[in-house]
């Protein structure tokens, strides 16, 4: 599985899209959308991580417990944010 | 050491087959990865927190980076990622010439992110904006522009060092390459080393956004 050499085709696709969302992201934050431009940026970030790590970081394919370490990750970093955050708001 | 006479270069005797290797430092890899996800998480839980309370300050305060240089450096940053990932494509296809030279070129856009930056940072030094005594902010935010400066060279500078350790290890394996250690076999430390790179170009894609384009409309 891990010897799946994948076509150079998909790592350019790939690079020429994060380049054009990096325009995108910057084209977008000089428009005013009020509170929405924050979570516009971080849609656009998440998107751009997801397939760093799915095509670059070879994620897409590997075996299933490696997603699992990998999701393990991002829901230990969601409980860091969600505690701690609802700390200070309910103080 | 394996007496198995068809045993792969780089087969660690402990391992069933050269799959198995490769998975196990994969996991091991992604499993450091985490903690790392952990250690930045930290600091942007605490801009979360900081920009909750002092939107005015961090929207004036961001205005003063750089955007064009910052936009520069994350194309810099995703065009070392391609060359990583081809020099990983290279070593499982056995390429030692290709690779060589797609890890050369890494740690030369590696090395072109960390001469912007610290360009930019010898600007901050200039214009005062080093958090500390010499802190100087025109306008009623001084001090709540000082603590977002102080999360700028906080979350830059862990990802600096993060690039800086990232060169050395690459460096160390062009001169495994050119030695000739690694083939289509027994690739391993150029995969893992692939891993961090890429995380650490995940990192700057969230950093660029929450410190360049805070407020530019």
């Amino acid at each position: 599985m891990s010897q799946h050499v994948i076509p150079q085709k998909v790592y350019y696709l790939v690079f020429v899209t994060l380049i054009l969302l990096t325009l995108v992201t910057v084209d977008v934050a000089f428009y005013n959308f009020g509170f929405l431009n924050i979570y516009i940026a971080m849609g656009i970030a998440t998107v751009k991580a997801t397939i760093v790590a799915l095509y670059f970081m070879h994620l897409r394919y590997n075996p299933r417990l490696t997603w699992l370490f990998a999701g393990a990750g991002i829901l230990w970093l969601f409980i860091m944010f969600v505690l701690t955050i609802a700390d200070y708001i309910t103080r | 050491m394996s007496n198995n006479s068809d045993s792969a270069v780089g087969h660690a005797h402990h391992f069933t087959d050269m799959d198995q290797q490769r998975e196990a430092s994969t996991l091991g890899m992604w499993t450091f990865l985490v903690t790392e996800i952990m250690f930045f998480g930290g600091l942007f839980v605490a801009y979360a927190l900081y920009r909750s309370m002092y939107p005015e300050a961090f929207a004036e305060a961001s205005l003063r980076l750089n955007l064009l240089l910052g936009a520069i450096n994350t194309g810099v940053l995703i065009c070392s990622s391609l060359t990583m990932v081809l020099a990983v494509r290279d070593a499982q296809s056995g390429k030692v010439k290709g690779l060589v030279r797609y890890l050369i070129a890494t740690i030369v856009l590696g090395s072109a992110f960390l001469v912007i930056k610290a360009f930019e940072y010898s600007h901050k030094i200039h214009e005062h904006l080093i958090p500390g005594s010499s802190f100087q902010f025109a306008g009623p935010f001084g001090q709540q522009a000082e603590m977002f400066f102080s999360l700028y060279f906080m979350m830059t500078g862990l990802h600096a060092i993060h690039m800086i350790i990232g060169i050395g290890v690459l460096s160390v394996l062009l001169y495994q390459a050119k030695r000739g250690r690694f083939t289509a076999e027994y690739y391993s430390p150029i995969d893992v080393a692939g891993l961090y790179w890429h995380f650490v170009d995940v990192v700057w894609i969230y950093l660029f956004p929450l410190l360049y384009l805070v407020s530019r409309h």
